[in-house]
């Protein structure tokens, strides 16, 4: 590769960007190094902890569902459609990336809670959301869905609209266009969108406790559990918190692995041609 | 079994009203910005024109006249479209991307891929049947693309440009093939390539600022151009003014001499015509040179270009070629004040 190309960065941002590597790696670092290594597979394998891993991964998966079945759609009347106060209702739905999350749990407590807006209703039909698993599911999707748009709605700006305008012309209805052109195309941005989701949905601490509250084996996912924990058992908060961030790890390298050969090979010509408005004005 | 269409897109000053006859080509040429994506656009469904109304095959493709109004979506036109870039789909093969037309419509895999193995087979891109369209070149992809616009089964072929991108060794191929597909086949082919206009059309249209400035048989057209982007095309000078006998008046109050191509047409006074002569028809004096009926203007040198083997002397909108010779002896520079001489019999004069 060009490892000899002039890069002109001068020598104090170098600095700065090895501390700014430091702010991030030695915490991580300062948490291994406490690891009690003799202990640590008793530690992560008691009854709690796998119940609060499990129900983590359970919820995690359940939430990524939904935000695949809301934000895709949300994510192309986005980027494709033009309407009036567009850009307020964009600002609305990424609100939760910037809201703090305990904010916008007590905000689903007072619509899904029995004393919210939706609860008396809800009540009726024999639901109860709040303090159960529906609502640790509830929570994650409110604060991952932002996540799956943005990075969505991004790829399809990227993509344009002028294949969906040929498949139009060669005879497909759009729902045609929509399964074998549109997804096909953004299925690289749907799929880190998805990723990030998720990681989010697993790290999902302040929304969950202020709006399902922490019931073993029913609301007390694995960040909740090792909050507990670090309390009455710092080794054992250590061990699940290395779990979450080998997890953690794992979801960011398939995020952002270098694309597929396959990938970068047809990505050069999907993006080559001039943006849409060239032709297909 | 025609394409009648009629449509006003306000903002952008478009106002067309065209015809194509079954098995016809037009050829659809202009400045950018005349309105000819705006055309293909507004047929294909891709565009909603503010009025007008459009009819391909007896199906009416929109109507926004009438008391009901009706828009038929783009994939119940039976308007295939082909652009400048292929736009083949990335993620599919070759041959899958020319059976997407009829997939779409409900073809049978089976079926859908054999026929789009013939059609590849038709456009000399059968052995490309398994690539995926980032291993194809500039030619090769829009070969495979010109064989999914024919497996949509278009009553109307809509081609955008689809020889601009490519490099000038494949172009010539796919004109050959653009003329075998195109032969008896109801399209509209937009170009900026006189060559196009003459091997693949049968008729041409000449759209300037969104209106049609003039249409007809493409042979006709380059040789009696009646608007000065034709006379661009054909390479002619291009003189627009009022009919005065066997000249022309222009609005400066210059009378260039010529002959009339149609005697009487004079008759009607103030009509409007053009005098049309070929660069090589004009010579370059230093001194104003009259003699026998000949046309003299004082004109100042913009530019000068080579031109084949002779030199181009451009003086605003005039051209006039002379040998290099010429120009040295004459020492020609831009901004230098000479005379263009041209003989009235190499004028042609007629109504526009």
């Amino acid at each position: 590769m060009d490892t000899q190309a002039y890069s002109g960065i001068p020598g104090w941002v170098r600095a700065l960007a090895v501390l700014a590597v430091v702010v991030v790696v030695l915490p991580l670092l300062a948490m291994v190094l406490r690891v009690d290594w003799a202990q640590f597979i008793p530690l992560v394998t008691s009854e709690s902890s796998l119940t609060a891993l499990g129900l983590s991964l359970r919820t995690s998966a359940a939430s990524t569902l939904l935000c695949i079945l809301l934000g895709v759609p949300l994510a192309l009347v986005l980027a494709r459609d033009t309407f009036r106060l567009q850009g307020l209702l964009r600002s609305l739905v990424l609100l939760p990336l910037v809201l703090p999350p305990v904010v916008g749990g007590i905000a689903l407590l007072y619509t899904f809670g029995r004393q919210g807006l939706l609860g008396q209703t809800l009540d009726m039909l024999g639901l109860q959301i709040a303090f159960s698993t529906m609502a640790v599911v509830l929570a994650q999707t409110f604060v991952a869905l932002p996540f799956l748009v943005v990075s969505l709605e991004g790829a399809l700006r990227t993509s344009g609209s002028r294949y969906e305008a040929v498949a139009a012309t060669l005879g497909a209805r759009p729902g045609t266009v929509f399964r074998r052109v549109t997804l096909p195309l953004v299925l690289p941005g749907l799929a880190s969108g998805a990723v990030l989701s998720f990681a989010r949905s697993l790290g999902e601490f302040g929304a969950t406790l202020t709006f399902a509250g922490s019931l073993q084996g029913v609301t007390r996912t694995l960040p909740l559990e090792i909050y507990l924990q670090r309390e009455t058992d710092p080794d054992a908060a250590v061990a699940l918190s290395l779990v979450l961030v080998a997890v953690a790890v794992a979801v960011v390298a398939l995020a952002y692995r270098r694309p597929a050969a396959v990938r970068s090979g047809s990505g050069k010509r999907t993006t080559a041609p001039a943006p849409a408005p060239g032709n297909v004005q | 079994m025609t394409l009648s269409f009629q449509a006003v897109v306000a903002g952008r000053g478009f106002d067309v009203a065209l015809t194509v006859r079954p098995g016809e080509t037009v050829a659809v040429m202009g400045p950018n910005g005349a309105g000819k994506s705006t055309l293909l656009s507004s047929i294909a469904g891709l565009l909603r024109p503010d009025s007008g109304r459009a009819e391909l095959n007896g199906n009416t493709l929109f109507d926004l006249d009438g008391e009901k109004r009706t828009w038929a979506p783009p994939h119940h036109r039976g308007t295939a479209l082909l652009a400048q870039e292929p736009l083949l789909f990335p993620h599919l093969s070759a041959v899958d991307n020319v059976s997407f037309g009829p997939r779409s419509a409900g073809v049978p895999k089976r079926d859908a891929k054999d026929h789009a193995l013939r059609l590849l087979a038709d456009v000399e891109a059968e052995h490309l049947a398994g690539q995926r369209p980032a291993q194809l070149s500039g030619g090769q992809a829009q070969r495979v693309a010109v064989a999914r616009a024919l497996a949509a089964d278009p009553a109307l072929l809509l081609l955008d440009e689809p020889l601009a991108a490519l490099d000038i060794h494949s172009a010539p191929l796919l004109r050959r093939l653009f003329k075998r597909v195109l032969a008896g086949r109801q399209a509209i082919i937009v170009t900026h390539d006189v060559l196009d206009a003459l091997m693949l059309a049968d008729r041409v249209v000449i759209l300037e600022n969104g209106r049609i400035a003039e249409e007809g048989p493409t042979r006709a057209v380059l040789e009696r151009p009646k608007s000065s982007f034709a006379a661009g095309l054909a390479g002619l000078n291009f003189i627009p003014g009022s009919l005065d006998g066997a000249g022309v008046l222009t609005s400066q109050g210059l009378r260039i001499a010529g002959h009339e191509e149609e005697a009487g047409q004079s008759a009607t006074p103030a009509c409007q015509g053009v005098a049309v002569f070929p660069p090589s028809a004009v010579s370059v004096f230093l001194d104003d040179a009259h003699g026998s009926p000949r046309n003299s203007f004082t004109v100042t040198i913009t530019d000068l270009e080579p031109h084949g083997d002779q030199v181009r002397v451009r003086a605003g909108s005039l051209a006039a070629d002379i040998t290099p010779a010429a120009s040295a002896d004459l020492g020609l520079v831009p901004g230098m004040s000479v005379h263009f001489v041209v003989k009235a019999a190499a004028v042609s004069v007629y109504a526009t």
